[in-house]
């Protein structure tokens, strides 16, 4: 090879592994919810410099004589992303269930971001609600996106369902705290190595971001972190460098972590062997 | 089941919807989102928890007690 040859981007960053839903390839591997932002403009700005091809919305109660549904639909069309509703709110399978079907018939997708809260606190997912609105779900024809607690016995049952993406949380919603159980990511991560795996909720910096991509979660979905930021659209910016980040150092493969300290300095030829800090050492027997 | 009460179309009934209880005089739930002014709106409608298709608005008779939801697309995460 000539050395003399500059190196193309091409070749210092390949470009990471394409990330498929249900058939549908993405270029993203951040997935941002569109709530929250001090405003609709820097909602639109902050989606955009996300990077993100898929944003989630929900389904509200219209107003008589009201057009907010359809303002809101036409700000977020305009962004040309995927739309991928939730079912926020609801607590049993069957709200869950109705939820979805008219999400389907508003947005013409069969994708559901499918929630079942069990708790107000905690906003934790209602594994046995979300098991059973997962089977009905699939049953009718949707593509599911479970959130879920990170419970290898539950992705088992989604699994077996018929969800091809699991989506459990790292964090309770909003808490921005980042990975709470790693060692059962990488678990869910073991025992599926093919099915996407999305850490959704919780996740509060760029670095928790960067860790669930580190760890091989495929993607990450979140919202606080990035609206509630001073600078949501300059925060979008930074979760989507640490997001690539993550995934390089994935795909790059990591070190395993090590109890026991290795020099990186060759240690053969250190001179001064015999020496100690305050003259010579002890000599070898 | 056959339900009578369905057969009288000329009189008002009390049903909820979104949440707020309303007298409403129309027969169908086609009816009653041209009543709220969102006949043309993108919303999609349930009638007591059960999802009512566009389509089968116009023939979806309601009932006293009636709880109709009309949703819209909102910001969500």
């Amino acid at each position: 090879m000539n050395q003399t040859e500059p190196i193309r981007p091409s070749q210092r960053v390949p470009a990471p592994e394409p990330l498929t839903f249900y058939g549908e390839t993405v270029g993203s591997r951040l997935l941002l919810g569109t709530a929250l932002y001090p405003s609709p403009h820097v909602m639109s700005e902050a989606v955009r410099a996300s990077g993100a091809e898929i944003v989630t919305v929900s389904l509200r109660r219209e107003q008589a004589r009201g057009r907010t549904g359809q303002r809101f639909l036409d700000l977020i069309r305009a962004l040309s992303v995927r739309l991928l509703p939730n079912t926020a709110g609801c607590r049993t399978a069957r709200e869950a269930v109705t939820t979805a079907e008219m999400a389907r018939e508003l947005l013409d997708t069969d994708w559901i971001k499918l929630e079942v809260i069990a708790n107000d606190d905690t906003l934790q997912p209602d594994v046995f609600g979300l098991a059973e609105a997962a089977e009905e779900l699939v049953k009718r024809g949707f593509k599911v996106f479970p959130y879920m607690t990170e419970d290898l016995s539950l992705a088992d049952r989604l699994i077996a369902a018929g969800c091809r993406v699991l989506m459990p949380w790292g964090a309770p919603i909003g808490t921005g705290r980042g990975l709470q159980n790693p060692h059962a990511l990488k678990t869910l991560r073991a025992y599926y190595p093919d099915v996407p795996i999305v850490v959704d909720a919780g996740i509060g910096a760029p670095s928790h971001a960067a860790q669930a991509l580190e760890m091989g979660c495929d993607a990450v979905l979140l919202n606080t972190a990035v609206a509630r930021a001073q600078d949501p659209v300059r925060m979008a910016a930074a979760f989507a460098g640490a997001i690539a980040a993550g995934r390089s150092a994935y795909e790059a493969g990591l070190i395993p972590p090590s109890d026991r300290a290795q020099p990186s300095t060759p240690v053969a030829g250190t001179p001064f062997f015999d020496l100690g800090p305050t003259g010579p050492g002890p000599k070898p027997r | 089941m056959a339900d009578t009460r369905n057969r009288t179309t000329d009189r008002v009934r009390e049903i909820t919807v979104n949440g707020r209880l309303t007298r409403t005089a129309a027969q169908t739930l086609a009816e009653l989102l041209v009543e709220q002014d969102l006949g043309e709106g993108r919303v999609a409608t349930a009638i007591n928890g059960d999802f009512v298709a566009e389509r089968a608005r116009a023939g979806k008779l309601l009932r006293d007690g009636d709880t109709v939801e009309i949703l819209s697309v909102r910001q969500g995460g």
